[in-house]
């Protein structure tokens, strides 16, 4: 029995070491937030002037809305979309069909975010850019966004779609319902939790890429008049600044790093409580 | 003109063919253009980058920012973060399933809270863990901008779901063995290294392969940890810089890089190509029809 109480402490330390990451990643980011949080406080970081780090101007707000702009666009792109390819795997396509298309779809989800960002620089932006400016902008970042985060809608939709007991679905085909009045008044109802809690999840995906957005926003940080202005996300900014920046700058980084993680975090909860959706599916 | 019942409901009838109409052209055309765009990327990148691919560019060093030469130490340094990455997570991830399928049937409060973790730890965007690398690995620790970083970064992005497709695979295993296992007197330490993890191993083994998925598609994190360095590493300690950083840096950095970018792109959609279909081959091994573990996670 000696060697089962090894196995016990060795497994359980190692879970507690799994599940202490997060509280380290977490930590590690309120340590290196602290020196800005405690210099300049909260306030400043929207009512500064402008973003010019080397001069001290740490205005937030031009990249916080550049990054709720690309996410929410990106969810609206991804979720009819996303919630029509689940319907059709499981309502409209052929068998043979419905298994390629999932296939493709997880494909989809497997394709590195700079692959989507050098499709979208070179072939996209030329296109967006006969509306005028180089392409490079919020509007771009956003269709390639919602290309991405279009798989998470899609298989937690189909995973979703797919729990639905058969009985109502036969039932309501007993009862003389269409293909299509059934999809819309039983199927998605009774599915709308898992629904929503994967369009949520996709909305966390988006805040959270960085590269395609790095390569096709356009970096310019101001705040974006319309969508075909280029902006600069949370998220870009970093990737861009922290290889040169130093102490303050660094810190307040961190800070926007802390405010991503946190925004995510809430969301992720929320919807790991309310429950219905299988976060297993959660790539 | 008179109303007829009849005519009523032919209305009636046709209103709501019009919808079914309708509602099927909409479905399939949004399903075929979702899978016309994939296959657009998958072309475009397929069709620009094969013009470049041969043996000389996959074995050379890079020359001139890597507009000329080949990526032979990249593709190195990619290989070298991963092994970093799995040697870590691969016995953290087990060892954390075997600790949350301890108890049959019922949850612990333990167990629950580690899920819940892991459930938050999954959605941290990965710019995220690369500050936390950065601050934490080549930092704190002072490992610098090295593979070793980079790799230890990449092992706590793929933990969650290592960990989530070991405790499935480990429940999926028959409980009759493990009655049959202890009613022959096993321990519970021989019944897990002999019977349960053997039996297990098709299916955590998937878990690994979407994990390397998701490894090498990771690019924020790698930036900050294990760094831009284009030469090849002579140790875990020197920096080295993966495919998708150097497809990000022939994009964006480097003039005229653009060609180059296409043809590692390529080079490493192929990769995750060839991942995909073992995926599939691994989950029939494992008797599991359709992918309800973790699809789509790679």
């Amino acid at each position: 029995m000696r060697s089962d109480r090894a196995l016990t402490i060795v497994t359980r330390t190692l879970a507690a070491i799994s599940a202490a990451i997060v509280l380290l990643v977490f930590v590690f980011l309120l340590r290196e937030s602290t020196p800005a949080l405690r210099q300049m406080g909260v306030s400043r970081f929207f009512s500064d002037t402008s973003w010019h780090p080397l001069s001290d101007q740490f205005n937030l707000i031009p990249m916080i809305v550049a990054t709720l702009v690309t996410s929410v666009g990106a969810v609206v792109i991804a979720a009819p979309l996303g919630i029509a390819s689940a319907v059709f795997v499981n309502f409209y396509a052929p068998p043979q069909l419905a298994t390629w298309h999932r296939r493709l779809i997880e494909l989809l989800a497997g394709i590195p975010s700079v692959v989507f960002g050098l499709w979208g620089l070179v072939v996209l932006a030329p296109i967006v850019a006969t509306f005028g400016g180089s392409g490079q902008n919020l509007f771009t970042a956003t269709i390639v966004l919602g290309l991405m985060v279009l798989p998470t809608v899609a298989l937690l939709s189909d995973a979703a779609i797919a729990a639905q007991p058969r009985e109502w679905i036969q039932g309501a085909a007993a009862l003389g319902m269409r293909r299509s009045a059934i999809v819309g008044w039983i199927v998605l109802p009774g599915a709308r939790r898992g629904i929503g809690g994967g369009v949520m999840l996709a909305l966390t995906r988006a805040l959270g890429e960085t590269m395609a957005v790095l390569m096709l926003a356009g970096n310019i940080v101001e705040m974006p008049s319309s969508l075909l202005s280029p902006g600069r996300t949370l998220n870009a900014n970093i990737a861009l600044e922290l290889g040169y920046a130093s102490a303050g700058h660094r810190s307040v980084l961190f800070v926007s790093g802390l405010i991503l993680m946190l925004v995510v975090s809430v969301i992720v909860l929320f919807v790991s409580r309310r429950g219905g959706t299988k976060l297993d599916r959660y790539p | 003109m008179i109303v007829t019942p009849e005519a009523t409901s032919r209305t009636i009838g046709r209103q709501h063919f019009k919808r079914e109409v309708c509602v099927t052209v909409a479905v399939w055309s949004a399903a075929v253009s979702v899978i016309g765009i994939l296959i657009w990327i998958l072309v475009d990148i397929a069709v620009r980058g094969l013009a470049e691919i041969n043996l000389k560019f996959l074995t050379e060093d890079v020359q001139n920012a890597g507009r000329e030469g080949g990526i032979g130490p990249i593709i190195l340094s990619t290989g070298l973060i991963l092994l970093v990455c799995l040697v870590v997570s691969i016995p953290l991830s087990v060892g954390t399933a075997i600790a949350l399928t301890e108890r049959v049937g019922q949850d612990t409060w333990f167990a629950r809270n580690v899920r819940r973790s892991l459930d938050v730890l999954a959605g941290v965007p990965s710019i995220v863990f690369g500050l936390f690398g950065n601050a934490f690995f080549a930092i704190g620790l002072g490992l610098g901008y090295s593979i070793l970083s980079g790799g230890l970064t990449l092992a706590c992005m793929v933990l969650p779901i290592l960990i989530r497709t070991s405790e499935h695979a480990i429940r999926a295993v028959p409980a009759e063995y493990g009655y049959a296992a202890t009613a022959l007197g096993m321990k519970r330490t021989a019944i897990l290294f002999h019977v349960v993890l053997p039996v297990a191993m098709p299916a955590i083994m998937v878990g690994v392969v979407l994990s390397i998925g998701r490894a090498l598609a990771e690019t924020a994190a790698l930036i900050f940890t294990s760094g831009y360095v284009a030469r090849t590493p002579e140790s875990l300690l020197d920096s080295g810089r993966s495919l998708s950083v150097h497809i990000y840096d022939l994009a964006m950095n480097v003039p005229g890089g653009g060609s180059r970018a296409y043809a590692t792109a390529c080079v490493l959609v192929a990769i995750l190509v060839l991942i995909n279909a073992a995926t599939a081959l691994l989950l029939r091994l494992a008797g599991w029809q359709n992918r309800n573990i973790s699809g789509g996670s790679l």
